[in-house]
């Protein structure tokens, strides 16, 4: 049975065959005709979990058990973060990373090699792992770590599915000491500020990120609100929280019901008004794990909100020397007068060993738009920008970067390429993102 | 793939030395070059055009198309997808004819069916069978305003366009779950060498303008245009026209 399937952003649908199988050894043996990929909660904006014609693998959740003494976590791949926090916090732990929604899963984390807001403190996901089981094209199930057999690990952490399927996962869970985050929120006016305040002040806080007007201009071009914040020791909680220390992350409240276009030039530009306005010039609170991290989770399907054209994510990160690109970057955005729903500014901390990984030290823009062909100039414009300013653009967002952009960006493509070739000679593993970009 | 701004990698053109044709292809190199199949018969004409869009930044692969080898069709777009996925296909080819010896002439009328009818539902199965196999895939069909109502004065040439229009019409509805889609476009008159020495009709537009609806079109995922647009209205109306009033109209 034929399924169409998109990513997030809901452009470029294709079909493939959906199967739910614990027999993954077998499947990826019978080599399906246009191949297999793996796909998670289908949280990637592009088509990274898609394989037109071909076999897409559904994933299965499974038993996670945690090791109290060491913290280590052994997942099924198809866990998502929102139950495996669900149960972290019965061991008063966390995830080491999460991303801006729980809605994904362990070997989806792992093969985008996700960041969080903290990245400048912890890294991203792959740091934290300590072995994966990757069944290989060959239908061969191994147990990878980054001392055995390393170059396959980490083509693996970041590898977009491509080097095999991924079905568990060990990594380490640090201990947290209550379910909610200490946030310092701060109003500022304009991005020179930001700029100078994240680079001095972020090593400060485990957590950090910027949300950005975009629609602003002149002056308070890059103005925005700050959040820093850190695990919320026990005994400082107060009121409902002091009660319920360990309250875990609930399911979303809202859902869209219908696919209607409500995200539009007038309507962002008043949110991001309303939203800049409502933030504390500078003030200290206490949040729970949800609204801090993953906000838009409240809310089902919101990317219904972008209407049938779908929504396209553009993430990219530059060295930490060219935060003018940041600027100009803005400056392209409020330019085009394209209705960006608050951008989202972070540092990278160094990066990982990952042959594909997104993050490396620097600052790292994301935004969301309304997919429309209007969006090739601004987009080659901002390609351009990031190329030239030596950065790249994260592949767990991209749904059309070209070939040529990639290669560019990503100097370990060809390194990415031959292995896939040794391990992969007949292509049983591949994508709708693998083929646009001729991994 | 096409990607989330509906660009496509690849391009097949059936009816390759189509001014209409040549267009839409003219119109994706101005945003990334692709690789272009141009099925086409082989000429002088077709080297022009081959030298013309690899001149642009395409990879262009020359391709052998006859219209009316009907049996050859599934083989040439087996051919054509050798290369990699058939991302958006044009199906660009046909006549207009003499009007009055397209029904006077036998071998005329039938030939005007083949080209026009038959030609396009053989290499419309043959596409369609590509796009479920490869999962994706947009076909845009040059249909015509002449097959929304069929006219007097050319009706051998309407009828075969509406046929066709219905066929992938159709064709968009079935494909949709196996990931396809079919945009069917209804020019009006376009300056083009088909028309060439003919007197333009209301309303006239460039091969430019129907390359651009079909480049919007397709990134939109939209499934019928009208070009102009203005022709959906016009034609509507005339659809609606009771027949004893509509075989006096000066059309």
């Amino acid at each position: 049975m034929r399924t169409l399937l998109t990513g997030w952003g809901r452009t470029a649908p294709s079909a493939a065959t959906l199967v739910e199988t614990g027999d993954v050894a077998g499947l990826l043996r019978s080599r399906p005709e246009r191949g297999v990929i793996a796909r998670g909660l289908g949280r990637s904006y592009g088509d990274a979990a898609q394989n037109a014609g071909g076999t897409v693998l559904a994933p299965i959740p499974g038993p996670t058990t945690v090791d109290d003494e060491t913290g280590v976590v052994t997942a099924a791949a198809g866990t998502s973060l929102h139950d495996l926090m669900g149960r972290l916090l019965r061991e008063r732990r966390f995830v080491p990373v999460t991303p801006g929604t729980r809605y994904v899963t362990v070997g989806g984390a792992v093969a985008a090699d996700i960041h969080g807001k903290n990245h400048h403190r912890d890294g991203s996901f792959g740091h934290h792992v300590l072995s994966l089981d990757l069944v290989t094209p060959d239908g061969a199930l191994r147990t990878i770590d980054p001392d055995r057999e390393p170059d396959l690990f980490w083509a693996t952490v970041g590898g977009m599915g491509l080097t095999g399927v991924i079905t568990s996962v060990r990594f380490r869970a640090p201990r947290i000491e209550s379910a909610y985050v200490t946030v310092r929120t701060e109003r500022i006016g304009g991005l020179d500020a930001l700029l100078r305040t994240m680079r001095a002040h972020d090593d400060e806080y485990h957590y950090s990120v910027a949300w950005v007007d975009t629609l602003a201009s002149g002056r308070s071009l890059g103005r925005s609100v700050l959040t820093r914040g850190d695990h919320a020791p026990a005994a400082e909680l107060s009121g409902g929280a002091a009660r319920h220390p360990w309250r875990g992350p609930a399911d979303p409240r809202l859902a869209v019901p219908v696919t209607l276009r409500a995200v539009n030039r007038l309507g962002v530009r008043a949110f991001n008004e309303l939203w800049f306005r409502k933030a504390p010039r500078d003030a200290v609170g206490l949040e729970s794990l949800a609204t801090f991290f993953h906000p838009l989770d409240a809310v089902e399907g919101w990317n219904r909100l972008y209407g049938r054209g779908g929504l396209v994510q553009y993430q990219l990160v530059v060295p930490d020397d060219a935060e003018a690109a940041v600027a100009e970057a803005l400056r392209l955005l409020a330019a085009a007068g394209q209705p960006s729903f608050l951008a989202v500014l972070k540092r990278f901390g160094a990066a990982g060993p990952g042959m594909l990984s997104f993050p490396q030290p620097g600052w790292t823009l994301a935004l969301d738009l309304p997919a429309a062909p209007g969006l090739v100039p601004l987009f080659r414009d901002l390609d351009r920008l990031t190329a030239e300013a030596g950065g790249r653009l994260y592949l767990a967002k991209d749904a059309r970067m070209s070939r040529e952009l990639f290669d560019r960006t990503y100097p370990r493509a060809d390194e990415f390429r031959a292995l896939r070739r040794d391990l992969d000679p007949d292509g049983v593993l591949t994508s709708d993102l693998a083929r646009r970009l001729d991994l | 793939m096409l990607n989330a701004l509906g660009q496509p990698q690849s391009l097949l053109l059936l009816g390759g030395t189509s001014d209409i044709a040549l267009a839409v292809a003219e119109r994706y190199a101005a945003t990334a070059p692709l690789r272009v199949v141009l099925a086409a018969r082989p000429g002088p004409r077709r080297d022009e055009a081959v030298a013309r869009l690899s001149a642009l930044g395409h990879r262009v692969e020359p391709l052998d198309f006859e219209a009316t080898d009907t049996a050859g069709h599934p083989a040439l777009v087996e051919r054509a997808a050798a290369g990699g996925d058939l991302d958006v296909t044009v199906v660009a080819f046909g006549v207009l004819g003499d009007e009055e010896e397209a029904w006077q002439d036998h071998d005329a009328a039938v030939r005007l069916a083949e080209v026009n009818y038959v030609g396009p539902v053989s290499v419309g199965s043959a596409l369609a069978a590509q796009v479920r196999r490869q999962g994706h895939g947009t076909i845009v069909f040059l249909s015509s305003v002449a097959g929304e109502r069929v006219r007097r004065s050319n009706f051998a040439y309407g009828a075969s366009k509406a046929g066709a229009d219905g066929f992938y019409l159709g064709l968009g509805e079935a494909l949709r779950e196996h990931g396809g889609h079919v945009l069917i476009v209804r020019p009006g008159f376009v300056h083009t060498k088909m028309t060439e020495g003919r007197g333009a009709a209301p309303l006239a537009v460039g091969a430019d303008d129907v390359a651009a609806a079909v480049v919007d079109a397709v990134a939109a995922r939209r499934e019928l245009v009208w070009v102009p647009s203005a022709m959906r209205f016009v034609m509507s109306g005339l659809r609606h026209v009771p027949r004893p009033l509509f075989r006096r109209l000066p059309i």
